[in-house]
């Protein structure tokens, strides 16, 4: 990737990030902790992995992608808005009555969103099921799953995860959001999934770890996810819960609570300085 | 009925999967661990390559049914229906029921018929479970025929489906031929206007049976399959009430949230009318060949005929 690519994906993080703010704000309710900390992922699939449309977000050939860790939302969301599969203005309304933009991804009111995700664990199943009948298909598209660190203590995941290698999905990629940090506290303290990318390999994946805020890590591991056939790829992504907002990163309580007028305020202002700064860089 | 063949429910179930997969490419089946079982293997020895075993993994395989039908597919996914309906409930809830999507559910081994597994595996709450959600439809067939007429008319319908098939052998009184069956309509196995037996799945041909036994006491009895549960046909359950004034439910279900409770929930908003529910009462089941734990829970035409009678002679 060229350094204007890079800094070119860097500012629609920063984007993503101001939208997540933006919305939770007004919804007073969201999970903005997980949704920054997947920001450059979001950015890195719309931006430059996915073969989609916002024209025609329903063509038959369109790489799938299930948010199963659908609390994360606003992140979606966001990126979707910036991709151009509806307005930018609209993610104000999150949550709100009348709004198409609920607090889960709504596959049926939401252009651009494949699968009704939130109650967890449920996605990377259906993610599954989605590569399998691609395969059926001869459809050549790719199916992403982005799941949570917490998400994967779910005895439904490793259902999947072992579904998946067992139908050789290798058109599916899987991406862990290993943040470190659930409702509860640290997932280590709260129920240890680790080793994670150990774990995975066992279940016959081909997995890797990557910090998941850097976008050249990003495109060498799914590079990588491309090539690997005859079973599926997991990408543990090392990344920071409420990455870019200063007093919300690393802090369990920022997973599911808005950001007050004032705390919107603070944090609008440390991501449009970010963003200044990049743009004028 | 002595004379009459007798076959298990879901040996329609497997046929009628057989045949839609012949005429259509888009369906596929999955099954956890019990395809001899649901009989979804014999679609899997025609289809192979469409027959998807998940292993002993039913919410995963709920939600994966789920992402084939938002490929287009139609997916049909089975286990017992402890299983579907209860373990799976929350996936087929989330998954397949707020989505909309077109997954067809075809639970086996339903109600107290099982037998000898005993509770655990006796499902007398699917209907209830599957009722509670938005747009499910709900249906059990009465034998063979009718399940698989059930089966392709589940196929035809834009989306979530629950079928229940039975284990045990039931009588087969429908004719492959002629019969036409419709989601959302009863069917009228006998009239009468003393009071009307509605009935589903393996109660049909005992309701048909006690409908016999009432005509020798001088009582007329309207028997009726209720193969929907949900969407109810109102306006046959209506007709019936104005018609007989009172009517009798029977089910292979819990007495809680089945077809008495919707049929009661109708009467009591539309036309209060008297109801006697026949099925188990609010207690687990417990191991036993089914036919003896049928007669224990007066799931039969005599139990069914002693109801009516005392109910009519009120």
């Amino acid at each position: 990737m060229t350094d204007n690519e890079k800094k070119a994906l860097q500012i629609t993080a920063c984007k993503v990030r101001i939208g997540i703010i933006e919305s939770t704000h007004a919804a007073k309710a969201g999970h903005p902790g997980g949704s920054l900390s997947a920001a450059e992922l979001f950015t890195y699939l719309y931006f430059k992995e996915l073969n989609v449309d916002p024209k025609n977000p329903k063509k038959w050939d369109r790489d799938r992608f299930v948010l199963s860790k659908g609390h994360c939302a606003p992140g979606l969301y966001a990126a979707l808005a910036l991709r151009g599969f509806f307005p930018w203005e609209d993610l104000k309304t999150l949550r709100h009555i009348g709004s198409y933009l609920q607090g889960h991804p709504d596959m049926k009111s939401i252009p651009g969103v494949d699968m009704s995700t939130g109650s967890l664990g449920q996605g990377i199943s259906a993610a599954c099921g989605m590569a399998l009948a691609a395969k059926l298909q001869s459809n050549p598209c790719r199916v992403y799953a982005l799941l949570g660190d917490g998400e994967i203590q779910e005895g439904q995941v490793w259902e999947a995860f072992m579904f998946a290698h067992h139908y050789k999905l290798d058109n599916l990629c899987a991406v862990v959001d290993n943040n470190g940090l659930q409702i509860d506290g640290p997932v280590d303290q709260v129920m240890n999934p680790y080793p994670i990318e150990d774990k995975l390999r066992a279940f016959g994946w081909e997995a890797l770890t990557v910090d998941g805020h850097d976008f050249d890590a990003l495109e060498n591991a799914f590079a990588q996810a491309r090539t690997v056939k005859g079973r599926p790829f997991a990408i543990v992504m090392k990344t920071v819960k409420g990455k870019g907002v200063g007093f919300m990163e690393n802090q369990v309580g920022w997973h599911g609570k808005a950001p007050n007028d004032e705390q919107a305020g603070t944090a609008l202002k440390e991501l449009r300085e970010a963003l200044a700064g990049l743009e004028a860089e | 009925m002595a004379d009459v063949k007798k076959i298990a429910t879901r040996t329609g179930y497997g046929e009628a999967l057989r045949e839609l997969g012949e005429l259509h490419e888009d369906v596929v089946v999955f099954d956890a661990d019990l395809a001899g079982s649901t009989q979804t293997g014999v679609f899997g020895k025609a289809f192979p390559g469409r027959h998807f075993n998940c292993g002993i993994a039913e919410a995963n395989m709920m939600a994966a049914a789920a992402g084939a039908a938002s490929m287009g597919m139609v997916a049909f996914a089975s286990s017992f229906a402890m299983f579907a309906a209860g373990r799976a409930y929350e996936q087929v809830r989330n998954s397949i029921g707020y989505t909309g999507l077109n997954v067809k559910i075809g639970a086996s081994h339903g109600g107290i018929s099982v037998g000898e597994d005993g509770a655990s595996h006796q499902c007398l709450e699917d209907f209830a479970l599957m009722r509670s959600i938005p747009g499910m439809v709900v249906m059990s067939p009465a034998d063979t025929v009718e399940a698989k007429a059930m089966v392709k008319a589940a196929y035809e319908h834009q989306g979530p489906v629950y079928m229940r098939f039975g284990r045990s052998p039931v009588p087969v009184f429908h004719d492959e031929a002629s019969f036409r069956f419709e989601i959302g309509r009863g069917e009228v196995m006998r009239e009468g206007t003393d009071v009307a037996i509605l009935a589903n799945g393996l109660l049909v041909a005992e309701a048909v049976e006690a409908g016999k036994l009432l005509a020798d006491r001088g009582i007329s009895a309207r028997i009726v399959n209720m193969a929907t549960i949900k969407p109810l046909d109102g306006e046959l359950v209506l007709r019936a009430a104005a018609e007989c004034g009172k009517i009798v439910t029977c089910e292979e279900h819990s007495v809680v949230g089945g077809l008495g409770e919707a049929v009661c929930a109708l009467l009591s908003e539309k036309r209060p009318t008297p109801v006697r529910r026949v099925g188990t009462p609010d207690v687990f089941g417990h191991s036993g060949p089914a036919a003896a734990l049928l007669e224990e829970f007066g799931l039969c035409a005599a139990n069914i005929a002693r109801v009516a009678e005392e109910f009519v002679k009120e």
